[in-house]
C-alpha cells in the first residue's frame, strides 16, 4: 500500500490540496492526544527514528521529539556538533551509515537547500524535511496552516500577508506553496531588498508598505528577521526596520478588520513584532506551538508503515 | 466474481435485539450508577447512542456516552500501512473506579477490542469494562469474548457483515455479504 | 616517418577555403599534401573509407581544465588529450587554474611535455594573466609565450580590478594573443549557486543575475576599445552579452566571444531537484538566453564553441547543491550535442559548425590548422553525422563522469581524429 504522502515529505510544492488537506485533517484528532493524562499512543511503536539537526533548531527538534515520543516511536537526536558530521562526513556517508543501522524515519534539518531531497534519494527510510537552507520547512508551513484553518474554518479566500524576510525564509515559501493550493490569497510585505527579484512570479501579491498590508490582510505571519542580515547589508539598522515595516499596536489599530498574528518564532521583540502585538489577543503564536506537535504526529502517522514497493523504487534510483 | 447477500437482522429485529441489549447492561452492572458506556468508531458510537437513548426509557437517566478511535492503538500499521482517516477519540470523564461498557457493531478477531482495552487503559483504571456487541461473527484471533450478544452466527472467513444504521447509512439493517466462489 | 593517409569519399567540408563537396583528402609527412577528387594514394598509404562521413579541420577547444598538476586524480593532460581525440579535437587549450597556477614559463613547458608524451590531441597551455591567479601582479606574459602558451586568462576567475584588464590588454597586443576574461562580477555573484529567477527563488537557492555577466562583458569591451588590445568572453551565457558584444563588433572593438554547448542546450530547469550535474559557472540560464545564444552563434556575433571541460571526482558532485564544484566535462560529448540540437534542428549549417569548432578557434587564438589547405597540419577530425549513440559516462575517456547529458539519445559521432597526420581516435562501433 502507497502512503497517500510518497515515502518523504520534502516540500508542499510538490503535495496536492488533498494531500495538505489529508495532513491537517489528520492533526485533528492528534491534537487531543496531547490533552490527556497520558500522553502516549502505541501507534509507531517499534519505530526508530533519528532526528538529524546540522542546524540548530530547539523549538523544531522538541516539536518533533514530542510528536515522535507521543506515537512511542524510539527517536534518536543527532546534532552537527560533536557528532561525526563536525568531523568532516559528507552528507552521503551520514545517510548510508543511518540506513545501514536500520532506521525507519530521519527528520533533517539542514542549512543547504535540497538536503531533504538528497538524502531522500538516497535511502529507503521515510525522510521528513524540517527545513533545508532557503528552500521549504513544511511541517512549520502545515502548522501555520492548522493555526489559520482553527481560527477561520475554512481557508478559501482568506487573505495571509507574509511580512519580512521572504528571501532567506524556507518557512515563508512553504506558506505560500500551502496557503495557495488550498485557495487562500497570499501576499508578501518587506523590504524588496529582503524579498526575491521574481517574487511576482510566485503568484503572490506584494506590499511595500506594512499599513497596506495590514488594511488587506485577515492574517499576518511575521517572519523572523535575522540579525545577520543587517550585518550582511540587507537593510541598514534593526531600528529602522522596526520604524518601517515594524507590526506595532498603532498600525494593527487601524485595520478595518481584526488580523491575526502568527510567527513562527524565535520573535525579535521590538524589531519585527512588538510585545504588545505578540502578547495581544489576537495573536495565536502559541497555539502554532501546540498545533506544532499535531502536525508532526499527522505527517510521522501518514508517512508510517512498512512499504517495500517504494523502498524498492528508492533503492533503484540511488543506483 | 459473483458476490450474494442476504439480510441477517432488519430494522426492526435490530431495534428488538438493541432493547434486549441494553436491559442486558443494566442487569450486568446493576443499574446506571458509574456506567459509562464506549462506543468505537464509527458505528459503535451510534449504537451506543441508541443504548443511551433505552436505557433513558426505562430508568429515566442518561448515562454519559463516550467515542473511542482505535485506529493509533492498531498493531497491523507496520504491515498495511496507515489508515488515510483517523477519527475522534472523546473520553471527557475521569473513569476511575466507573463500569465502562464498550459497545462496538461487529465482534470478529477481537483485535479492535484488544486496541480498544489498551486505549482505555490509558485514560484511567475503571473498576470494571464489559464488552458489547450487536453481531459476534466468530473467528476469534485473541482470547477475547463479549459479555452482551445481540445476536451470535457463524460466518466464513472471506465472508462480510455489514452493520447499517439509519444514522450513518440511511437505513438500518445487518447485511451478510458472501465472497462468491470463483 | 608515419605512412601517407588518404581520406576518401568523404564530404569535405572547410569553411576557410569555402568547400563543401564530395572530395578527397591525402595527408604527407603531417601535412596536408592534397584535398581533391578522385586522388590517387601512395602505395604505402593508410586509406580510411569515408564515404557518408564530413571530413574537416581538425576541431579545437579553446577551453578546457585538465587539471594536471594539482588534480591528477580527476584529469591529467593526457587523459584530456585522449578524451579530446575520442570526441574529435585535434586541439585543446588548457586553463591555467591548476594547483600551481600555470603562471611561469616552466609550468607552461610541463604541459607541453605532458602532452608530447600522451600523443593525442594537441595541448596549447593557457597561462594566467596574474601570479597565481590573485588579481594582482601581471604573469610574464612573453616568457610563458616562449614556452609554447598561446593566451592569457584567469578563468575560474574574473580579472576584478578593470586596472589589471586594462594592463593585460596592453601588455599582450606586444605579443598579438588574446586575453581572456571570464566574465562574473563577484559582488553580484558571490554566494550564488544557479541562474537568479523564479527557479533559484524556488529552490531557495542564491542566484547569480545575468548582470553579474554582462557588467563584465561591457566592462572589457570598453577596455578593450581604449587599449585596441584583443579580448576574448569565454562562455557567455545571457541574452544581455550578446547584445553587447554585437555593440562592440559593430564599433570595431577587436572582441570575440565562445558560448559552450551546454548554454546553447540547456536552461535552468535542468538543475530539477537539485541535480549538481546541472551545476556550473555561469549557470544554465533562461530559454530566451538559449535563444539569443543560437541566433548569436548562427550570426557570428559570438565566434565559437567551447567546452569548458570541467572534470570533478565523483565525489564531489555527490554533495549539497551549495557545496558542489561547477562545471561539467564536455570534450566527449560536444560534437553531438551541438550536432544533434544545433545542425540536425538547422540552427547551424555543417559550414558554421566546422566554421564554429575549427576554423575560428584556429583564427582567434593563431594557432595551427583550422583549414584543409595544401601544407597546413595535417589535424583532421572525420565524423558520421548519421550515427546514433546514448551518451554513457561509463564510457568516457576522460576520468571526469560529471555530464547532464549521460542517458541522452544523440546523433553524430567522431570516427577518425588525425593530429599531425597520424590517426589518433578510431571508433569503431556505432549504429545509425
Amino acid at each position: 500500500m502507497t502512503s497517500a504522502l510518497g515515502k518523504d515529505l520534502l516540500g508542499l510544492e510538490a503535495l496536492s490540496s488533498e494531500q495538505i488537506n489529508l495532513i491537517l485533517d489528520t492533526a485533528e484528532p492528534f491534537k487531543e492526544i496531547s490533552e490527556r493524562a497520558i500522553k502516549k499512543v502505541p501507534t509507531l511503536r517499534g519505530s526508530t527514528i533519528v532526528n538529524l539537526f546540522f542546524e540548530n533548531s530547539t523549538r523544531t527538534r522538541i516539536s518533533f521529539e514530542f510528536a515522535e515520543k507521543r506515537l512511542s516511536a524510539d527517536p534518536v537526536n543527532v546534532s552537527s556538533a560533536g557528532s561525526s558530521m563536525s568531523k568532516g562526513e559528507t552528507l552521503v556517508d551520514t545517510a548510508r551509515n543511518l540506513e545501514a543501522m536500520r532506521i525507519d524515519m530521519v527528520v533533517i534539518r539542514h542549512g543547504s537547500s535540497g538536503a531533504a531531497q538528497f538524502l531522500a534519494e538516497r535511502i529507503e527510510s521515510n525522510v521528513i524535511n524540517a527545513g533545508d537552507g532557503m528552500h521549504e520547512h513544511p511541517t512549520q508551513g502545515l502548522l501555520d496552516m492548522l493555526t489559520l484553518r482553527d481560527h477561520f474554518g475554512d481557508l478559501q479566500g482568506k487573505r495571509v500577508c507574509i511580512c519580512g524576510d521572504v528571501l532567506h525564509s524556507r518557512v515563508a515559501r512553504s506558506n505560500i506553496w500551502g496557503l495557495r493550493k488550498v485557495g487562500a490569497e497570499v501576499a508578501v510585505c518587506g523590504p524588496r531588498s529582503l524579498l526575491p527579484n521574481a517574487i511576482d512570479e510566485f503568484g503572490v501579491t506584494v506590499f511595500d508598505r506594512i499599513e497596506d498590508a495590514i488594511e488587506w490582510a485577515d492574517a499576518l505571519n511575521i517572519l523572523r528577521l535575522q540579525i545577520e542580515r543587517m550585518t550582511g547589508g540587507y537593510i541598514p539598522s534593526l531600528r529602522e526596520y522596526n520604524r518601517v515595516f515594524g507590526v506595532t499596536r498603532e498600525r494593527l489599530s487601524r485595520a478595518p478588520r481584526d488580523v491575526l498574528i502568527l510567527h513562527p518564532g524565535p520573535m525579535n521583540r521590538g524589531v519585527e513584532i512588538d510585545s504588545d502585538v505578540a502578547d495581544g489577543e489576537h495573536s495565536v503564536i502559541l497555539d502554532q506551538v501546540t498545533n506544532g506537535i499535531a502536525i508532526r504526529m499527522a505527517v510521522l502517522y501518514l508517512l508510517a508503515g512498512r512499504n517495500p514497493e517504494l523502498a524498492e523504487s528508492a533503492k533503484a534510483a540511488a543506483r | 466474481m459473483p458476490s450474494r447477500n442476504s439480510t441477517l437482522l432488519d430494522a426492526r429485529a435490530v431495534e428488538r435485539t438493541l432493547k434486549r441489549m441494553a436491559d442486558e447492561i443494566l442487569e450486568l452492572t446493576g443499574g446506571t450508577d458509574d456506567l459509562v458506556l464506549v462506543g468505537i468508531q464509527r458505528r459503535g458510537v451510534q449504537l451506543a447512542d441508541r443504548l443511551v437513548e433505552l436505557i433513558a426509557a426505562s430508568e429515566t437517566v442518561r448515562v454519559p456516552r463516550g467515542a473511542l478511535d482505535i485506529t493509533l492503538y492498531r498493531d497491523d500499521l507496520q504491515t498495511v500501512g496507515p489508515r488515510p482517516v483517523v477519527g475522534r477519540t472523546d473520553l471527557p470523564w475521569e473513569l476511575d473506579g466507573r463500569i465502562v461498557v464498550i459497545v462496538d457493531d461487529v465482534l470478529y478477531t477481537g483485535r479492535t477490542v484488544r486496541a480498544a482495552l489498551d486505549e482505555l487503559a490509558d485514560f484511567g483504571r475503571p473498576s470494571r469494562i464489559a464488552l458489547a456487541v450487536l453481531i459476534d461473527r466468530g473467528g476469534r484471533e485473541l482470547p477475547i469474548r463479549a459479555d452482551i450478544v445481540g445476536k451470535t452466527v457463524q460466518i466464513a472467513a472471506g465472508d462480510r457483515v455489514d452493520v447499517l444504521l439509519e444514522e450513518v447509512d440511511g437505513k438500518t439493517s445487518v447485511i451478510v455479504t458472501e465472497a462468491g466462489t470463483a | 616517418m608515419t605512412r601517407p593517409i588518404l581520406l576518401r569519399g568523404g564530404r569535405v567540408v572547410d569553411p576557410s577555403q569555402s568547400i563543401d563537396g564530395r572530395l578527397d583528402v591525402l595527408l604527407v609527412d603531417g601535412l596536408i599534401e592534397a584535398c581533391g577528387q578522385n586522388l590517387s594514394a601512395p602505395d604505402t598509404a593508410e586509406v580510411l573509407d569515408c564515404t557518408d562521413m564530413i571530413v574537416s579541420p581538425g576541431f579545437i577547444d579553446v577551453h578546457c581544465h585538465l587539471r594536471e598538476p594539482g588534480r591528477e586524480d580527476v584529469e591529467t593532460v593526457a587523459t584530456g588529450a585522449r578524451a579530446a581525440a575520442a570526441g574529435g579535437f585535434t586541439a585543446v587549450c588548457a586553463m591555467p587554474n591548476t594547483d600551481p597556477v600555470t603562471d611561469n614559463q616552466a609550468a607552461v613547458g610541463f604541459i607541453i611535455r605532458q602532452a608530447q608524451r600522451a600523443k593525442a590531441a594537441r595541448v596549447h597551455p593557457i597561462g594566467a594573466i596574474s601570479l597565481g591567479q590573485r588579481g594582482e601582479a601581471l604573469a610574464e606574459f612573453g616568457e610563458m609565450i616562449g614556452a609554447g602558451a598561446v593566451a592569457f586568462s584567469d578563468d575560474g576567475r574574473p580579472v576584478v580590478s578593470a586596472q589589471l584588464m586594462r594592463t593585460a590588454l596592453e601588455y599582450a597586443r606586444t605579443f598579438n594573443v588574446p586575453v581572456i576574461d571570464h566574465c562574473e562580477e563577484p559582488t553580484l555573484s558571490h554566494g550564488g549557486a544557479m541562474n537568479e529567477g523564479i527557479v533559484s527563488a524556488r529552490l531557495g537557492l542564491k542566484g547569480i543575475p545575468s548582470e553579474a555577466e554582462e557588467i563584465m562583458v561591457i566592462r572589457d569591451i570598453l577596455l578593450a576599445r581604449r587599449t585596441k588590445g584583443h579580448v576574448h568572453l569565454a562562455h557567455m551565457s545571457t541574452v544581455g552579452s550578446v547584445e553587447l558584444i554585437r555593440w562592440g563588433k559593430d564599433r570595431g572593438i577587436n572582441v570575440t566571444a565562445e558560448v559552450c554547448p551546454h548554454h546553447l542546450t540547456l536552461t535552468e530547469d535542468r538543475v530539477g531537484a537539485y541535480d549538481t550535474n546541472a551545476k556550473m559557472n555561469p549557470p544554465l540560464r533562461t530559454a530566451a538566453d538559449v535563444a539569443a545564444l543560437r541566433d548569436a552563434v548562427a550570426d557570428g556575433t559570438i565566434d565559437l564553441v567551447a567546452t569548458d571541460h570541467a572534470p570533478h571526482h565523483y565525489d564531489e558532485k555527490e554533495q549539497e547543491f551549495a557545496n558542489a564544484p561547477n562545471g561539467i566535462v564536455g570534450l566527449e560529448t560536444a560534437l553531438a550535442v551541438v550536432h544533434t540540437n544545433l545542425v540536425a534542428t538547422r540552427v547551424l549549417d555543417y559550414s558554421r559548425l566546422v566554421e564554429c569548432m575549427s576554423c575560428a578557434p584556429a583564427r582567434v587564438f593563431h594557432l595551427p590548422g583550422g583549414t584543409l589547405r595544401r601544407g597546413a597540419v595535417a589535424d583532421v577530425t572525420v565524423f558520421d553525422p548519421h550515427a546514433k549513440w546514448t551518451i554513457d559516462p561509463a564510457t568516457f575517456l576522460s576520468k571526469g563522469r560529471n555530464t547532464p547529458y549521460a542517458g541522452e539519445r544523440v546523433r553524430g559521432r567522431a570516427i577518425f581524429t588525425i593530429v599531425d597526420g597520424e590517426l589518433v581516435h578510431t571508433m569503431t562501433h556505432t549504429t545509425r
